[in-house]
C-alpha cells in the first residue's frame, strides 16, 4: 500500500501539494514546438529543465526527443541570460541547422526577468539568424498555470509571429490541435480528408513523435507543420480551435493579427463533441458529411447499444488536462455513467465554467481544479465515494492499486504502456476506442471477480 | 539533418577523443558547463541532489519551487525499500506567481508542518530549486524552526539548478547526508563494520552486496542512500570502514566521513565478476585479524562464479566480436563496464560520460582499444554518428538513449535509473549479459533497417 498514509478525513491545506496532477509550463511549449517541422525546441533556463522535459517525453513516446538548452549558470542568472540565449542561437543555427528555433523560457529566466522578444530581435539585428530561418518564442513560467499553459502560449506564440496576411483568401480553414496525440492529430488530418476539406492543422506532432524505424536517428523528422503552411494560415477562410484551454488563445491571436474568423469547440473526444466537430468543420468547408462519416458515428452508437446494460450507473474518478476532461466527461455522461470525481491540477476560469455546464447533468459530482486539486485530493474522495472506473494518466495506477480500481489510462503522461501516439482518441473512431478500453476493464474486473457458479461465458 | 555527414560540434573538439597509435597525450576539457545551445544529456545541481537522497525512505522530500521540478522527480527511480515508500511520494509547494514576488518562506513552513504531521517521518529533506535561489527564501532559518518545533532533523538541500553542474548537486547532498551523521549511538556496532556508500538499491542491488557482505560475517551499519532509513545514517560514524562506489555521487562524503570521525574509504565497484570479486577482497584484506572474512569472501566468489559461468560462455560465443558503445552518467561505471563486456566477449568502440573529470578519462583511454572514441558530455547527433561509424551493434545508457539506439538499430542496455533487473553483484553480472545477449540478438533487427539504413 504504497499511499497508506491517505486519510479519508479532507482537510485544508494551505501551501502543501502532494502527488500533482499537473505539471510545468515548459514542457508544454516544449511538446508544441516539436509540432513544426524542422523545428529545434530551446529551453531558456537551467539545464536540468530541458532534461526532464527530454526524459518525460521520451518515456511517455518511446521516441528520440531533441531539444537544445540555455545551460544557465550563476553568472546568468545575476547578469541576465541574453548572452546565453544569443550564443545558443548562434551555435543551433551553425551547429544543429534547423528551420526554426522555438524558445520557451522557465521559472528561472523568467524571474531574472529575461525579455525574450527583445532577445530575438537583438539575435536577428545581430544577423544571429541566418536568411530563410526563423526563431520564435514563447513566454513560459512555471509558476503560472501549467504544461497545458504552456502548450497554449506556444501555440498562440506560431500563431502571433509567423502568420502573414496576403490579402487573398485561400480555400482552407485552419485547426488548432489542442493538447493531444500524434495518433490524434492524425485522425483530425484523416477526417478533414474524409469530408473533403482542405485544412492546415498546427501544431502536428504525427509522423514527428510516431516516426517509423529507419536505420537513421532523424534529428528532424519528416512530420510537423512546414513554415509555409503556418504562414498561410493567416490567408485561411476561418479557424476551428479544438479545446478551450489549449488551443484558443492561438485562434485569438490569428483573428487579431490577420483577422482571421474563428470558432471554439472542444476536442473532438466521445460523441457528442465529435458531433460538433463533424458539423463546425462541415460549415467552415462548407461540404456535406460523406456516408463514410455517418457510419463512423453509426458503428460507435451501435456499440453504445450494444453495452448499455454493462455501463449504466457506474461510478467514473477522472483526472488529467482541461480540453480532455471536458468532453470526456460529456461522453461518459452520454454512455449512462457516473463521473463522480474529477480533478485537474490547471486552474482556468474558462475550464471551470464549461465543466460546471457539463456537470449540470451530473449535480452529484465533485470537481476541483488548479492549486491543491492534487492526486491526494482525488484519492481522498475516492475513499469517501468508491467509483467503479479511473481514468487518467499513468500517476493513476498508485490508486488504482491501493483500491484495487479497474484502470483505463488517458491523458499524458502515460510511462507505463503504449498505444496512445498510435491509435486515435478523437473521433467517432477513437471514441468508439476509449469504449472498448472503458468496456475491457470493466468486464476483466467482472470476471476476475466472479466466484465460479457465476463466471460466464456470455456475459 | 543527416548524421552521416556533420562534424563535431563547434566548440566540442576538446571534450572528444580518439585513440590512436602515436596519437596525442588526452586532454579532455571536462567539468565544464555545456555550451549554451547544445543539445546535452545532462542535468542540473537538482537533480544530482534529488538522486542521492531520493532513496531515503522514512524521510519525506519536499521539492521547493514551481511544481515542474517535484513531478519530474516523483517515484522515477527504481529504489526500492524493504519498509517505508515515503520517498515514492511527490510533494511540492507549488509556488505562484505571488510567492515570487512576496517570497515563498511562509508556504514552505506551512507545508512542512502539514506534511509532517500527516506522514510522521523521521526526517524531512528541503530541496531548493531555481528560483528560491533568486528570491532568497532563507530555507535554513525556516528549517531550524520547524526542526526545533517538531523534533526531528530538518535538512536544508541547496541545489538550486543553476549553480554548477550535477557533481554539485551530489555534494548538497552529501552535506545534508554529513549534517545527520554522528547524531546517532553508535552502540552495538562491531570492530568488523562498514557503510555501503554510492549504492542506490535500484531493482534491489544494495540487498545482493549486503547479503555478499554479511555473510563474510561483516556488519553493515548504513546503506547511502538504497533503501536508507535515518536512524542507520545517525549512527553510521560507527562504523570501520567505508565501501564506496558511484565515485562521483559519494567520494565527498567519504572524504568528510575520514576527516570528521577517522574512517578510512576505499573505492569499488559491484559490476562485473572481476569488480565484484575485487569489492569483496579488498575489504576482507582491511579485517586481516580476522582471516575466516577473506575464507568466507573466496568462497563466496567461487560458488557464484561457478553457478553462473556455464551460461555466461554461451553468452560469450554469441557476442563474441560485437561492439559496444557506452554513454552513462559516472566514469567510474565506465571501467567497470568495459571489462564486463571483455568478459563476454564484446569491445567498446565509444565510451564517454556526463560527468567525468581527468583522471577518470585518463583511466578510460589506459583501458580502451585502439580506435576507441572517448567523449565528455556528448549529445545525439555526436551519439549517432560515432555509433554509425563504429559499427557499434550495442548502446549502453538511460532513459534518453534508448530510442536512439533502436533507432539506428542497435541493441540496448539501460544501466541507469531505469534498469528493472539487477545489474550489481555476480548475479547482476548474469543479468546484464542476459540482457545484452537478448537485446543484441534479438529477432526484431531482421526486419529493421540497421546503421544508417544500410543494412
Amino acid at each position: 500500500m504504497l499511499l497508506r498514509h491517505t486519510t479519508s478525513e479532507v482537510k485544508e491545506r494551505e501551501g502543501l501539494t502532494i502527488n500533482p496532477a499537473k505539471t510545468c509550463q515548459p514542457i508544454g511549449a516544449m511538446y508544441a514546438a516539436l509540432g513544426i517541422h524542422g523545428c529545434l525546441p530551446h529551453s531558456h533556463g537551467s539545464q536540468g529543465c530541458c532534461s526532464y522535459h527530454r526524459s518525460t517525453l521520451t518515456r511517455h513516446y518511446k521516441e528520440p526527443v531533441m531539444a537544445g538548452t540555455s545551460s544557465f549558470t550563476e553568472g546568468a542568472s545575476v547578469f541576465g541570460g541574453q548572452a546565453n540565449l544569443l550564443q545558443a542561437i548562434e551555435t543551433i543555427f551553425s551547429v544543429y541547422d534547423p528551420d526554426i528555433i522555438a524558445v520557451h523560457s522557465t521559472c528561472l529566466s523568467e524571474t531574472i526577468g529575461d525579455d525574450l522578444q527583445q532577445i530575438t530581435k537583438k539575435a536577428k539585428d545581430d544577423g544571429k539568424i541566418p536568411e530563410g530561418k526563423y526563431v520564435i518564442y514563447a513566454s513560459t513560467p512555471s509558476f503560472i498555470g501549467s504544461h497545458i499553459t504552456g502548450y497554449a502560449n506556444m501555440v498562440a506564440g506560431m500563431a502571433e509571429q509567423f502568420t502573414v496576411s496576403t490579402g487573398e483568401k485561400k480555400d482552407q480553414v485552419n485547426i488548432v490541435a489542442g493538447w493531444m496525440e500524434p495518433s490524434d492529430m492524425r485522425e483530425i488530418k484523416r477526417v478533414a480528408k474524409e469530408l473533403g476539406v482542405k485544412i492546415v492543422l498546427f501544431p502536428d506532432t504525427s509522423d514527428v513523435l510516431d516516426a517509423p524505424q529507419t536505420g537513421k536517428h532523424e534529428f528532424y523528422p519528416k512530420g510537423g507543420v512546414t513554415i509555409d503552411e503556418l504562414k498561410s494560415t493567416g490567408d485561411s477562410k476561418s479557424t476551428l480551435a479544438l479545446g478551450y484551454v489549449s488551443a484558443e488563445p492561438a485562434a485569438i491571436a490569428l483573428d487579431k493579427k490577420c483577422k482571421v474568423p474563428f470558432e471554439t469547440i472542444e476536442m473532438p473526444i466521445g460523441l457528442s463533441a465529435t458531433d460538433r466537430f463533424i458539423v463546425a468543420l462541415s460549415k467552415a468547408g462548407q461540404v456535406s458529411v460523406p456516408a463514410e462519416i455517418t457510419a463512423e458515428r453509426g458503428r460507435l452508437v451501435d456499440v453504445m447499444a450494444d453495452m448499455e446494460q454493462y455501463l449504466y450507473g457506474k461510478k467514473v474518478a477522472l483526472f488529467g488536462d482541461p480540453d480532455h476532461l471536458v468532453p470526456l466527461t460529456e461522453f461518459l455522461l452520454d454512455l449512462n455513467m457516473k463521473p463522480v470525481h474529477i480533478i485537474s491540477g490547471t486552474p482556468g476560469m474558462k475550464f471551470e465554467k464549461r465543466m460546471q455546464e457539463i456537470l449540470e447533468r451530473a449535480p452529484y459530482a465533485n470537481f476541483k481544479n488548479g492549486l491543491n486539486a492534487d492526486m491526494f485530493l482525488l484519492h481522498q474522495w475516492i475513499k469517501n465515494e468508491p467509483v467503479d472506473l479511473l481514468i487518467g494518466n499513468t500517476y493513476g495506477k498508485y490508486i488504482a492499486r491501493d483500491e484495487d480500481i479497474p484502470f483505463v489510462r488517458y491523458g499524458f503522461p502515460i510511462l507505463d504502456r503504449v498505444g496512445h501516439s498510435y491509435f486515435p482518441s478523437v473521433g467517432y473512431t477513437g471514441g468508439l476506442r476509449l469504449l472498448e478500453k472503458i468496456l475491457t476493464a470493466l468486464l476483466d474486473r467482472q470476471d476476475r471477480d466472479a466466484l465460479e457458479e457465476k463466471f460466464e461465458l456470455v456475459m | 539533418m543527416d548524421t552521416e555527414h556533420i562534424s563535431l560540434l563547434k566548440g566540442r573538439e576538446k571534450q572528444v577523443y580518439e585513440k590512436k597509435q602515436g596519437g596525442a597525450e588526452i586532454d579532455i576539457a571536462c567539468d565544464t558547463k555545456s555550451l549554451s545551445g547544445s543539445v546535452s544529456q545532462r542535468a542540473c545541481v537538482f537533480c544530482g541532489s534529488r538522486v542521492v537522497l531520493y532513496p531515503v525512505a522514512d524521510a519525506i522530500h519536499i521539492v521547493h519551487g514551481p511544481i515542474g521540478c517535484a513531478a519530474y522527480t516523483w517515484d522515477i527511480r527504481g529504489a526500492v525499500s524493504s519498509g517505508p515508500e515515503l520517498h515514492r511520494l511527490s510533494f511540492s509547494t507549488d509556488l505562484q506567481e505571488m510567492d515570487v514576488i512576496y517570497g515563498g518562506e511562509k508556504k514552505l513552513y506551512q507545508s512542512l508542518i502539514e506534511l509532517i504531521d500527516q506522514y510522521q517521518p523521521n526526517a524531512a529533506f528541503i530541496y531548493s530549486t531555481c528560483i528560491v535561489g533568486l528570491i532568497g527564501d532563507d530555507i535554513d532559518a525556516v528549517c531550524k524552526k520547524v526542526e526545533q518545533e517538531k523534533g526531528i532533523p530538518v535538512l536544508p538541500v541547496h541545489s538550486e539548478g543553476f549553480k554548477g553542474t550535477k557533481k554539485d548537486g551530489y555534494r548538497a547532498a552529501c552535506s545534508a547526508l554529513m549534517t545527520l551523521i554522528g547524531t546517532g549511538s553508535t552502540e552495538g556496532i562491531s570492530k568488523y563494520s562498514i557503510n555501503i556508500l554510492g549504492e542506490f538499491n535500484l531493482a534491489g542491488e544494495a540487498w545482493i552486496i549486503r547479503e555478499y557482505y554479511e555473510k563474510m560475517g561483516i556488519q553493515v551499519v548504513a546503506t547511502m542512500t538504497g533503501d536508507g532509513r535515518i536512524d542507520a545514517i545517525r549512527r553510521s560514524h560507527g562504523v570501520s570502514l567505508n565501501v564506496v562506489q558511484c565515485s562521483g555521487s559519494m567520494t565527498s562524503l567519504a572524504k568528510d566521513m575520514e576527516e570528521t570521525y577517522g574512517i578510512p574509504f576505499i573505492r569499488v565497484s559491484y559490476f562485473g565478476f572481476e569488480d565484484m570479486s575485487k569489492s569483496l577482497y579488498d575489504v576482507a584484506a582491511l579485517f586481516p585479524d580476522r582471516p575466516e572474512i577473506m575464507e568466507k569472501a573466496k568462497e563466496i566468489v567461487r560458488d557464484e562464479i561457478r553457478k553462473y559461468y556455464p551460461e555466461m560462455q554461451k553468452f560469450k560465443s554469441a557476442l563474441t566480436g560485437k561492439k559496444a558503445a557506452i554513454y552513462v552518467g559516472g566514469a567510474f561505471k565506465t571501467f567497470s563496464l568495459i571489462k564486463a563486456l571483455r568478459t563476454i566477449g564484446m569491445s567498446v568502440v565509444l565510451a564517454g560520460s556526463q560527468t567525468g573529470n581527468k583522471d577518470d578519462y585518463r583511466r578510460l583511454k589506459e583501458m580502451c582499444d585502439e580506435g576507441t572514441v572517448i567523449v565528455d558530455d556528448s549529445n545525439p547527433v555526436e551519439l549517432s554518428k560515432f555509433i554509425l561509424e563504429k559499427e557499434a551493434d550495442l548502446l549502453i545508457g538511460g532513459v534518453k538513449e534508448r530510442p536512439i539506439a533502436f533507432k539506428l538499430g542497435v541493441g540496448f542496455c539501460d544501466h541507469n535509473h531505469e534498469r528493472k533487473i539487477p545489474l550489481a553483484g555476480f548475479v547482476g553480472m548474469y543479468n546484464f549479459a542476459k540482457e545484452v545477449y537478448e537485446s543484441v540478438m534479438s529477432p526484431v533487427w531482421q526486419f529493421a533497417p540497421r546503421k544508417g539504413g544500410l543494412l
